[in-house]
């Protein structure tokens, strides 16, 4: 018997209309829509999109937990054997919507999932690590070459076989590292490296290297006594009782706690949410990962102009970087309209 | 510096009332290596068992591997500065008893030590596993210090492969291997066309029982400097470390450096192979800054179009492999870096703590989180009290049947970052 695929399209897609009806609310309809119709003839009768789901990009994106609740109640009795979202190419909301509805679905309904999107949409950097997004062109014209590649994966996952690397099956790579045993050992396929990259010939790196995101240093300032400076710390210093509940590890929230009056942090009122360091100096002494007592004498001193009566605090203890990027633009944004002018950043 | 490596090659190792090899079986008298080892008076008592490729025999907590060596021609004595007076080696004729290795076993501190399985899967990702192994079991006297009981541990099983490598003196030996090295415009001279390449030996010497020993002297306190690469075959450089068994060099493997046997391998062909730079991977900046200011002047003092860097632990020293890589780069020099990773136990962490653009080119050990279950074995050599705290190890992963659910990290040489294995990792 053939499989049953939901499959999830925007309105442009499913021919609705274009941005002026990105607003479309989520639709369920029978059978193959769009682009659900070149997966048909792909799944060459072993599987079948029984239903396809429209709904508007922006409606998805502005209306995130409106669209899901109402899709999953769409397509829950239906006992699908796979969702599949897209492709997607390079429409950004698009991505994001593919990924966040095959992401709930997944979750809610514990159907296997499947997506299709140009790598550098904003839905792959998202998603990729959750499920398996079809590497596809940057427009609809790679519609053609997608499809196939999309549908073989969907029926491998919806079976339940094993996915091969991502170069084989034509998905986005999802960041995991996993072993293998190569053919020649190590020595042997450095010297081969080298000597390629000698003859500039093209080689193969084991290992791309992450990109750091590097942030160059502020200018020095001159005239400390004139400063407004704030602290921010990913050490996880919080108020007794962690009242915002930072997580100890991947931290998805930081806290702002209110300093005006308070001259050091004391150790029976501060202690550290964070999980990856051994707590019992911080606990002992807050000041010593957020150093209030030293900058309120500094204040007091005329060294520096003003401390910032709000300190902000989160845990860098494997939290991803797209949190800490989000977390940094807000406290930017509101330490930068406070008249901050400075921020010593402590971490762990 | 001309090195002929005479290999005899053993195929066993059985205990007899001599020490002596024959048809290629290495017999042991445990009564006169009990004697070498306990010449330490820190050395309480010392068990002697053999351990053969294919038996189903678990060998833990695993210190060091020595393979059996000995000078027959040629200046200095193996391990020189340690064993020997510290002249210079690397030239002559040395004979190697081949499959045959000194297994040095002790909790010197519970968690860096190893696990070497000579069967199943563990034995898949493991060198040791197949030689045939004679190894001691080494008990220190009461309150002896962490290390004293490293050294002592240390010089036992460097001892006592230099006791069974005097075996191969005299023994016609079954393959021949020459490797060369020339002074240095004389090496350049002779491949005038093909491009010269070195070798960048970065040394673990985080201290604190982190530490590699270049004739003798603890290699926190050398400066980089160059070497012929057939002075590591005779026993310049050695193991003193006790660190994540999956990617510490014994002194095994710096005996047999496999990026320096694939640069010779290559020698001549592709490449001319020049010669080492060894360096360190001390925790001070200022010492990471010099040592990797080192290596590129070095390098670029040698004139060099390209290196091979290999790393040796993780964590902290991933920080002098990018300062190395990056530094020879900007002279102008092209790079591969062999490293390993720590990318968790689902893969899904960045696997270096550093970083570099100029790092394009890398081959890796794969990831050393990665866990595997090693079923129970037979027969014990060592221990099982530490197994929990292994590094790869963790509350739990030793079952009551004696099967172990660990970290690869926890297999001595599994993620070995000379390029030892085939193993290795990629993204999916």
């Amino acid at each position: 018997m053939a499989l049953k695929v939901i499959h999830y399209i925007n309105q442009f897609f499913a021919n609705v209309g274009g941005e002026e009806m990105a607003n479309y609310a989520p639709e369920l309809r029978k059978g193959a829509v769009g682009p659900g119709i070149g997966l048909n003839a792909a799944f060459a009768g072993e599987a079948e999109v029984v239903a396809t789901v429209i709904c508007g990009d922006s409606y998805f994106n502005e209306h995130t937990d409106t669209a899901v609740s109402k899709i999953i109640n769409l397509i829950k009795d239906i006992k699908a054997d796979i969702f599949i979202a897209g492709p997607a190419f390079n429409a950004g909301r698009y991505g994001t919507a593919c990924g966040g509805i095959a992401s709930e679905v997944e979750r809610e309904l514990n159907i296997p999932v499947v997506s299709a999107m140009y790598i550098e949409n904003p839905g792959a950097d998202i998603y990729k690590k959750e499920m398996y997004i079809i590497s596809t062109k940057g427009s609809a014209t790679g519609m053609r070459a997608a499809l196939p590649k999309l549908a073989k994966l969907a029926l491998k996952i919806a079976r339940g076989e094993e996915i091969l690397d991502p170069d084989t099956e034509g998905y986005i790579p999802r960041g995991i590292r996993k072993n293998y045993f190569a053919d020649k050992i190590g020595a042997e396929r450095a010297v081969e490296m080298i000597i390629k990259k000698l003859k500039k010939e093209e080689f193969k790196t084991e290992y791309p290297m992450s990109k750091f995101d590097r942030v160059e240093p502020g200018k020095a300032i001159k005239n400390m006594s004139k400063t407004r400076i704030a602290i921010v710390t990913s050490g996880g210093i919080v108020p007794i009782g962690n009242p915002d509940r930072v997580e100890a590890s991947s931290a998805s929230k930081y806290g702002i706690y209110n300093i005006a009056n308070v001259l050091s942090l004391a150790e029976n009122a501060y202690e550290t949410a964070h999980g990856g360091y051994d707590p019992v100096y911080a606990n002992h002494n807050p000041n010593r990962v957020v150093p209030l007592d030293v900058l309120k004498d500094l204040e007091k001193e005329g060294v520096i102009g003003s401390l910032h009566p709000y300190f902000y605090s989160t845990t860098g203890n494997g939290t991803a970087v797209k949190s800490s990027h989000e977390f940094a633009e807000e406290i930017a944004a509101t330490l930068i309209a406070d008249g901050v002018q400075a921020v010593i950043l402590t971490s762990t | 510096m001309r090195l002929e490596l005479g290999n005899i090659l053993i195929k066993d190792v059985q205990f007899g009332s001599a020490n002596k090899v024959e048809n290629g079986c290495l017999y042991v008298d445990v009564a006169s290596i009990k004697a070498v080892v306990l010449e330490d008076e820190r050395i309480k008592e010392v068990t002697v068992d053999l351990a053969r490729p294919g038996e189903s025999i678990r060998i833990t907590p695993v210190k060091d591997v020595v393979e059996p060596r000995v000078k027959v021609e040629g200046s200095g004595t193996i391990f020189p500065g340690v064993i020997g007076k510290v002249d210079t080696v690397g030239t002559g004729r040395t004979h190697v008893l081949k499959g045959a290795a000194v297994v040095t076993c002790g909790k010197i501190l519970g968690f860096q030590e190893g696990i070497v399985d000579m069967t199943g899967p563990g034995a898949e990702y493991t060198p040791f596993s197949k030689l045939n192994n004679v190894c001691l079991i080494i008990e220190p006297i009461e309150d002896l210090t962490p290390y004293d009981y490293e050294e002592a541990v240390r010089f036992a099983g460097l001892k006592v492969g230099t006791l069974l490598g005097e075996l191969g003196k005299n023994i016609t030996p079954d393959e021949l291997e020459v490797f060369e090295t020339k002074p240095l415009i004389e090496q350049i001279n002779q491949y005038p066309n093909l491009p010269k390449v070195g070798y960048v030996y970065m040394l673990q010497t985080q201290g604190l029982l982190h530490d590699t020993y270049v004739y003798g002297v603890d290699g926190k306190q050398i400066v980089p400097t160059i070497m012929y690469p057939t002075e590591m075959m005779d026993g310049a450089i050695i193991s003193g470390n006790c660190v994540s068994a999956c990617d510490k060099n014994t002194t095994y493997h710096h005996l047999n450096n496999p990026i320096i046997r694939s640069l010779y391998a290559q020698h001549g062909k592709e490449i001319n192979f020049v010669g080492a730079i060894i360096t360190n991977e001390n925790v001070f900046l200022a010492d990471k800054e010099r040592s990797s200011n080192f290596t590129s002047k070095l390098a670029t003092y040698l004139g060099l179009d390209g290196v091979v860097i290999s790393q040796e632990g993780f964590g902290n020293p991933d920080t002098d492999l990018i300062m190395n890589c990056k530094k020879i780069e900007q002279s102008g020099i092209k790079t591969v870096i062999v490293t390993d990773e720590y990318a968790g136990r689902d893969g899904m962490s960045q696997s270096l703590a550093d970083s570099d653009p100029a790092a394009d080119a890398v081959v890796t050990g794969g990831n050393a989180n990665e866990v595997i279950e090693l079923p129970p074995m037979d027969k014990l050599i060592g221990s099982y009290a530490y197994v929990d705290k292994i590094a790869g190890g963790f509350d739990g992963s030793l079952a009551n049947d004696g099967s172990i659910k660990v970290e690869i990290q926890a297999i001595t040489g599994a993620t070995n970052e000379l390029g030892f294995n085939k193993l290795t990792a990629k993204t999916y």
